[in-house]
């Protein structure tokens, strides 16, 4: 039968073993800080300051206040002042500016005409003064830019004659549940989450078994009494923990730095947690099985880490994604989790919510560590 | 019941086009310590794994300690150790953490753990290097460490493949004796060599080249039973006295050690010395005298295909 002190045996070895490799250790607390300051303070999905360039054909008062405004936003930075729409164009191919804005000589009629300036609204057989006030010309390539200066298009220019801005009534009232202020640190911090724990956890358990077999202690492990299940629970345990200081690492610094809120329970989030640990872990010990040597097992990592932050919902909204890719995603414990813990920490969800979730978890820890139990042959050939 | 531990009958083990292990008849009893004594490639180390259980053979049977193998391969873990031929033990571990491991995965009962470890230290001259880490000890001492965990859990047989291959000759010596005491003690052993000196020690051989049994016996038994007369040739320009012998084709083999010259020829040969000596008449100043074989000779007929 299973023996507890067997398994207490690869435990404590895999302890020591731990222990002495340093840079195992580092990685635990290094990936999850160094990604976290990464993703909380690089990575922000609103757009601002980009660089452009002006070229001011009509050069009055109005079309300087006119630019001022547009800089007031924070959405663009004017860098530099070109003579020709050519210069701009110029500067846009070598990737000095992202868009130019260009003015044209009339741009005060136009101005005193323009629906944005709010002074009524401009019958629609009016040629002249539908046209509009200026031309942005930009760099459409990062999609992100794109729709940032595309943003601006409808933008209200009421303050430029001084005139109180007149109100539109929006068609829609829109509350913003759990992140009013819109701040990307709040959906991404504990999505981090299972971006780390997908790459650690997999990662270190891979190359657990192929690692015996490249230093040759395979051939004594397997000579002894040991059982598999023994063997994979044993190894997987000292991660588990791992595994846990690195969420509170992540929760806990995204909390103090980027007042990323925990709503949830503590009980509930060890329970998503763990699963999700306990999952990837099983999923590591199947590459391990799999791989006949570390760089295979590493490979491996990367064929099911690149998905897991690609697809899981982490970087893209899940919603947004095509049928089958949202099939596929499915499969990875990742995609799962990111609901999961979105839901804990963001929206205070009950186990009971996320059970579908939950359930799927489970279901893949079982069958992964019933196939790498299976997998492994306590033989050579 | 028989005293037989292992027996396998056209033990037979390939590796694609390859032969690693070709038809072994072996029947190994106890309280010995039987040698596979061969070369590199030879196929010592797939024959243990075998007997392990550890591969499974393409055909032959196999016996230890009264079952099938490999099917009885788990039940027999207890009574089977196997000192692999690279270590296997930890090297990122101490001496005492590769051993209480060994004792935990063999499930010994925790109150006596303690006592049998200081035991094995103390046997095997490790207390001084108790909480030094395994990479860093010498292999001599290493070997020792792999010993003693595998002598663990008192296995009745022992495989111990090249045991002191990476070890000097002092550590040798000690290392037999202590799997003299071993035996002394009931065990059975399975040691694989290329070193003569070593097979010379083994109560029993067999002789392996590419995986076929080329002889078995006693050393002595080999040794009396050979079947070629051994001539030892003294003199000047050796070198070229080896190449005249090699071009006639008469000798079995020649091999100079040292100052002479060691001339196998079949033992059919009524009077070998006369031979060599009518063969040499172009070489003056020559000394020829007939020698007792020792088991190198046997081993070099063995795998010429001069053995009776
Ligand atoms: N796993 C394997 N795959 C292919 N060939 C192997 C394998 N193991 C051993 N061999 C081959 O079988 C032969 C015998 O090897 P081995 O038993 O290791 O010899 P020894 O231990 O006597 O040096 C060698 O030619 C070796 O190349
Ligand atoms: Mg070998």
């Amino acid at each position: 039968m299973i023996s507890p002190r067997r398994i207490t045996a690869v435990l404590k070895k895999e302890l020591l073993q731990l222990r002495r490799d340093r840079m195992t250790f580092g990685m635990v607390v290094m990936i999850p800080l160094i990604q976290l300051l990464l993703f909380g303070y690089a990575i922000n999905t609103n757009l601002r300051h980009v660089p452009v360039g002006l070229v001011d054909h009509a050069n009055t008062e109005l079309s300087q206040t006119l630019v001022q405004i547009v800089q007031a936003t924070q959405v663009v930075t004017v860098k530099e002042v070109f003579l020709t729409p050519e210069d701009a164009e110029q500067a846009i191919t070598e990737a000095t500016i992202r868009a130019a804005l260009i003015i044209p000589p009339d741009v005060d009629s136009r101005l005193a005409r323009s629906p944005a300036v709010g002074l009524g609204l401009p019958d629609a057989t009016d040629q002249t003064s539908s046209r509009p006030v200026a031309h942005w010309i930009v760099d459409g390539s990062d999609t992100m830019v794109a729709s940032a200066i595309k943003s601006l298009r409808t933008m209200p220019l009421t303050e430029l004659l001084r005139l109180p801005p007149n109100r539109q009534v929006p068609t829609f009232e829109v509350t913003l549940y759990f992140n009013p202020e819109q701040r990307s640190a709040v959906n991404i911090v504990p999505g981090l989450v299972g971006v780390i724990l997908t790459m650690t956890m997999i990662l270190f358990t891979s190359s657990a078994i192929v690692r015996e077999r490249e230093r040759g202690n395979m051939e004594m492990l397997i000579n002894t009494p040991i059982k598999s299940v023994e063997l994979m629970i044993g190894k997987i345990i000292p991660y588990i923990f791992l595994g846990l200081i690195q969420v509170a690492i992540i929760l806990g610094l995204g909390h103090v730095l980027f007042s990323v809120p925990i709503h949830g329970g503590l009980g509930t989030l060890l329970v998503v947690t763990l699963l999700f640990i306990i999952a990837s872990l099983s999923l590591g010990l199947v590459i391990s099985t799999l791989a006949q040597n570390q760089l295979q097992a590493m490979q491996m990592t990367i064929f099911v880490l690149l998905p897991s932050i690609l697809m899981s919902g982490f970087m893209f909204p899940f919603d947004g994604m095509p049928k089958p890719v949202q099939v596929i995603a499915q499969v990875l414990p990742a995609t799962h989790f990111m609901d999961m813990i979105r839901g804990v920490v963001l929206r205070d969800a009950s186990l009971y919510a996320l059970r579908s979730d939950i359930l799927w978890m489970v279901g893949f820890a079982v069958v992964g560590l019933l196939a790498a139990t299976l997998r492994f042959k306590k033989r050579l050939g | 019941m028989s005293d037989l531990v292992v027996a396998t009958s056209g033990l037979t083990r390939r590796f694609g086009e390859k032969t690693a292990v070709d038809n072994l008849d072996l029947e190994i009893r106890t309280g010995q310590i039987y040698g596979f004594l061969g070369p590199n490639g030879c196929g010592k180390t797939t024959t243990m794994r075998m007997l392990t259980g550890l591969l499974t053979p393409s055909s032959g049977s196999i016996s230890v300690l009264g079952h099938p193998m490999p099917d009885y391969a788990e039940p027999l873990k207890h009574e089977i150790g196997y000192m692999t031929q690279i270590f296997s033990y930890y090297r990122d571990m101490t001496v005492l953490e590769n051993l209480r491991f060994a004792a935990e995965i063999y499930g010994m009962p925790r109150k006596t753990t303690k006592d049998r470890i200081d035991e094995l230290l103390g046997t095997y001259d490790l207390t001084e290097n108790a909480n030094q880490l395994t990479g860093s000890m010498s292999g001599g001492q290493r070997q020792k460490l792999a010993l003693a965990a595998t002598v663990m859990h008192r296995p009745k047989l022992l495989f111990l493949d090249e045991p002191t291959s990476a070890v000097d000759p002092e550590t040798r010596r000690a290392f037999w004796e202590q799997l003299f005491d071993l035996v002394d003690q009931g065990a059975t052993m399975i040691v694989s060599t290329h070193f003569m000196d070593e097979a010379e020690r083994c109560h029993r051989l067999a002789i392996l080249e590419h995986g076929v049994k080329k002889a078995d016996g006693t050393p002595r038994q080999l040794m009396t039973d050979l079947n070629a007369a051994v001539v030892e040739v003294e003199g000047d320009g050796l070198r070229q006295v080896k190449r005249a012998l090699d071009e006639t084709g008469k000798t079995l083999s020649t091999a100079q050690v040292g100052a002479r010259l060691r001339v196998l020829v079949e033992k059919s040969e009524a009077d070998p010395v006369a031979m060599l000596q009518s063969l040499l008449q172009g070489f003056p100043g020559l000394s020829l005298s007939v020698q007792r074989p020792n088991l190198e000779d046997v081993f070099v007929s063995a795998t010429k295909g001069a053995l009776s």
